[in-house]
């Protein structure tokens, strides 16, 4: 079981409301992930379902049990932090029995669960190195199997790729969504990387200065963003925004474009441009496109083949039906 | 730095600094020298280096006639007492300040540090006068006692300071593994802290073992350690050269050998961290 | 960053440290201030009661008190002078590539692990000395009379054992402060035409600032209750010349039995202490929080 629910939980640090209040619902086996800017709550957020900090108002319920004063350790939960947090003293196999022996497990027992975990993660013969001994990859993996042998009702993950390089990260994403896809356990998942988000979660919760401005599918968010601020979060690169008279024009007060909804030609289209950097990635190619006469330069992906250079002029045209549009708040119309 | 330096250089500036080193270091060689000599050759003039007739008889006379061992056993009690004691009441409050911060944690251990600040002869009448009424004069317990509370400020700094160098996560990660706050601080913080606790603990050892005024002025025999045995040579047995130096390098000798392991460590406690 | 539970015990856990420190320093310092408005002396316990503030115009109209407060200053801000650049000058020296730098740095801090009065009688004794110590020794060398230098500059002779004693603690942090200045920083003061003067007073210097605070706050700490050294070698003497305030309470309670005074002397002490305190914790503090 692993069903969370948060019922105006809020949290302020002195004067500072960091989170105004907030309600969601966490369904059992859910693998959730929390986005958003720096400094927008969602590691506040991860710790106070952890208990690590105390909620300033509302309330938390964990399978149906308010959990709102409740100690970490009566929690059920497991979280994995950013900095890995593994104790540096104790060999792997003593870390990930850690909690097995503050539980006051037997010790065969102790050592049958950090096997069979050890043997899940890959970490069979690791497990009499310290973590200093370890990459970066593998002592991520020796924090999961910590959280592993408590056989939570909910995985908490802060960051947890955050310190890997950009290879590894993409290996360590695979394995966690493996991980879930095997335990079927919740996870809840805090990240500012929109790519992590759009890959892993079954749900993102989006937010920004502690309040939550849209929880959805991947492609939910990504086809049908609630506001302005999804809209520019979601997806890579950015969302095109062009307000002003061009937006009148699609009775918006702003209106927002895909790159990937832009096509390219070289002698007719809807708004002419002059190409200015552009970045070959080889599968496809942005363009950055300036002096539109929109008040903004455009960003627009074409095909990796296509070959345009700095100064030439261009045409653009947006597909009409992937134009999604503002109102004067920001909201969709 | 890592630039090349010409063989010429570096050998003057090896002369140099040996030269300095070795009159910084000369009192206590000399020291040490002249415990072996005879008492004639210790006050010969012109002062006579290496050839001279080695002689233990000083070390004998000196523990046979002012009975060395006894002071050095109450300085080993009183030093090891009054720092062990420090630590089990620092490692939590220290443990408080570095996790738990509040507002007022840095006044709070400005605070601490301004009672070392505090004059001992200030209060040295009052003490007197509260031990001779509570019969701890020239006891162990009661020098143990007042040792410990003058370092107390320096230990919490010293561990403070090591203890914020290990990342929060960790003990929040143990927290979550469900451990409770004595298995935390004991399976978690204190063996990832031992450099830390075991360099507070030599530093604070040494400045217990060479405490003077607190040591002198409250103990006659019975609870004295080695700074009350020196003071007796204050004169006219230090006119005695060969037996003073003895005694001078049975005192220091433990604790300069101490000293010499630990140096390294010493420094980053020795200056709250300040200094990196 | 914490809960009302880990908040609840570290306040539990602190409290012990705190409660003995406060006891530590307000019962013995309201004593004293007790004992400073008595008559008070351990010779005649029966002669006692209120004296209103003769016990501070005693300690302060002493032809010895003037005296004591400007040795004080003196002795502490010599050996700060003393250890503060004698401790730059070799720390620099063994900054530099030499043969031997573990054993040189053994030597250099051996005299802080110097109990002080193995210090003060060692050097009083057997340096000091005017007929036969080594001082008196080499002066008899170059064929110079033989200086008393306890009798001649007692106070001098005492900032001088004093020194030897602080001076390794100044090197040792000054030391391990230059060796984490990164020598990218003077390279490109190097690069940028300046010559080694220079760069030990645009560079060095400044990043040796606040290892120099530590320093003289550590020290000052110490120095202020310097009493051993003054014990063993002169008394004090001669006359009051090498007296300090610390050795004039000293005086006062345990060699003239007046406790009353010893008290006032006490609480002046006190009071000097926290001036200083104030300035320097001020300093440091703010150099700390960098």
């Amino acid at each position: 079981m692993g069903q969370i629910t948060l019922s105006g939980v809020a949290k302020r640090f002195g004067e500072a409301q960091v989170i105004p209040p907030l309600d969601l619902e966490i369904q059992d086996g859910e693998f959730v992930v929390f986005v958003g800017p720096s400094g927008c709550g969602k590691s506040t957020l991860l710790r106070l379902i952890a208990g690590l900090e105390d909620t300033t108002g509302g309330r938390i319920i964990i399978d149906g049990r308010d959990a709102t004063g409740v100690s970490p350790a009566q929690r059920g939960l497991a979280m994995v932090f950013q900095s890995y947090a593994l104790y540096p003293h104790m060999s792997v196999r003593s870390n990930i029995a850690f909690p097995l022996r503050m539980a006051g497990l037997p010790k065969a027992e102790q050592d049958r669960k950090v096997e069979a975990a050890a043997k899940v993660l890959n970490l069979t013969s690791y497990l009499d190195r310290r973590p200093g001994q370890l990459s970066g990859g593998q002592r991520q993996r020796v924090a999961i199997g910590r959280a592993i042998v408590r056989e939570p009702s909910a995985f908490l993950f802060d960051e947890p790729l955050s310190n890997l390089d950009a290879a590894l990260r993409v290996g360590m994403r695979m394995e966690i969504s493996e991980l879930h896809e095997k335990l079927r356990t919740t996870m809840i998942y805090v990240t500012h990387d929109q790519v992590e988000a759009m890959t892993m979660a079954d749900k993102i919760v989006v937010l920004n200065a502690g309040r939550i401005e849209q929880v959805g599918s991947p492609l939910d968010l990504y086809r049908s963003p609630r506001n302005i601020f999804v809209a520019g979060f979601i997806g890579s690169p950015k969302m095109n925004l062009i307000s002003g008279p061009e937006a009148q024009r699609f009775g918006a007060h702003t209106i927002g474009i895909r790159p990937e909804h832009i096509s390219v030609h070289p002698t007719m289209g809807e708004w002419r441009g002059i190409v200015g950097v552009s970045e070959h990635l080889g599968s496809d190619t942005f363009f950055h496109v300036q002096e539109t006469g929109l008040g903004a330069a455009l960003t627009v992906r074409a095909g990796g083949e296509v070959s345009l250079h700095h100064g030439d002029t261009v045409f653009l045209t947006p597909e009409p039906d992937k134009i999604h549009r503002f109102d004067q708040s920001g909201l969709r119309l | 730095m890592s630039r090349a330096v010409t063989p010429a250089r570096k050998t003057i500036n090896t002369v140099l600094a040996w030269t300095v080193a070795l009159i910084l270091f000369f009192p206590i060689l000399w020291t040490v020298l002249t415990s072996f000599k005879p008492e004639p050759v210790a006050v010969a003039s012109p002062p006579v280096f290496l050839n001279f007739d080695w002689t233990l008889k000083n070390y004998y006379d000196v523990e046979r006639q002012r009975d060395y061992f006894d002071y050095f056993l109450n300085s080993v009690i009183i030093s090891l007492g009054s720092t062990v004691l420090g630590l089990v009441l620092a490692v939590p409050a220290a443990w408080s300040m570095a996790f738990v911060p509040g507002r007022r944690t840095k006044d709070l251990l400005m605070w601490m540090l301004s009672t070392k600040m505090m004059p001992a002869v200030g209060v040295l009448v009052p003490i007197y006068l509260i031990f001779r009424t509570l019969g701890l004069l020239d006891s162990r317990i009661g020098l143990t006692v007042v040792l410990m509370l003058i370092n107390l400020p320096i230990i919490v700094w010293m561990l403070y300071t090591y203890f914020r160098e290990i990342p929060g996560e960790i003990l929040e990660a143990a927290r979550m593994d469900g451990a409770t706050l004595s298995s935390e601080i004991i399976y978690v913080l204190t063996p990832m802290a031992l450099p830390g606790i075991a360099s507070t603990f030599l530093l604070n050892v040494i400045l217990a073992w060479n405490e003077a005024f607190w040591t002198i002025n409250l103990t006659v025999t019975d609870a004295a350690p080695l700074t009350k045995f020196i003071a007796g040579f204050s004169s006219p047995q230090g006119l005695f050269y060969a037996k003073l130096s003895a005694a001078s390098t049975m005192a220091i000798a433990p604790i300069l050998v101490l000293g010499w392991f630990s140096q390294r460590q010493l420094v980053r406690g020795l200056t709250f961290g300040a200094v990196k | 960053m914490s809960t009302q539970a880990s908040r609840v015990a570290a306040r539990a856990m602190l409290s012990p440290t705190v409660l003995l420190l406060l006891i530590w320093m307000i019962v013995p310092l309201v004593l004293t201030l007790w004992f400073s408005f008595q008559r008070y002396n351990l010779l005649y316990p029966d002669r006692s009661g209120f004296i209103g503030l003769s016990n501070y115009l005693n300690f302060v109209s002493a032809p010895a008190f003037w005296g004591a407060i400007i040795n004080t200053f003196l002795l502490v801000g010599g050996v700060l002078l003393v250890t503060v650049v004698g401790g730059i000058g070799i720390a620099l020296l063994i900054d530099q590539p030499i043969w031997g730098q573990g054993i040189v740095r053994i030597l250099v801090i051996s005299p802080f692990f110097i109990m002080p009065p193995v210090a003060a009688l060692v050097w009083k004794n057997m340096f000091f000395n005017p007929t036969n110590g080594l001082f008196a020794e080499a002066f008899k060398l170059i064929e110079l009379r033989p200086f008393d230098f306890l009798g001649q500059a007692p106070l001098g002779s005492i900032i001088m054992i004093v020194s030897w004693e602080w001076l390794p603690f100044a090197t040792l942090i000054l030391l391990t402060a230059l060796q984490s200045l990164s020598s990218e920083q003077l390279e490109a003061a190097e690069m940028d035409g300046a010559p080694p003067v220079k760069r030990f007073w645009f560079i060095m210097l400044p990043h040796l600032a606040r290892a120099i605070t530590v320093v003289i706050l550590i020290e000052t700490i110490f120095l202020l209750g310097i009493f051993g050294e003054i014990l063993v070698t002169t008394n004090g003497g001669p006359g009051t010349s090498s007296t300090t305030l610390t050795y004039l309470v000293y005086k006062e309670a345990l060699l003239d039995f007046d406790a009353g005074t010893a008290a006032a002397g006490g609480v002046v002490a006190v009071i000097l202490a926290n001036i200083v305190a104030v300035f320097l914790m001020r300093a440091v503090g703010r150099n700390l929080d960098a």
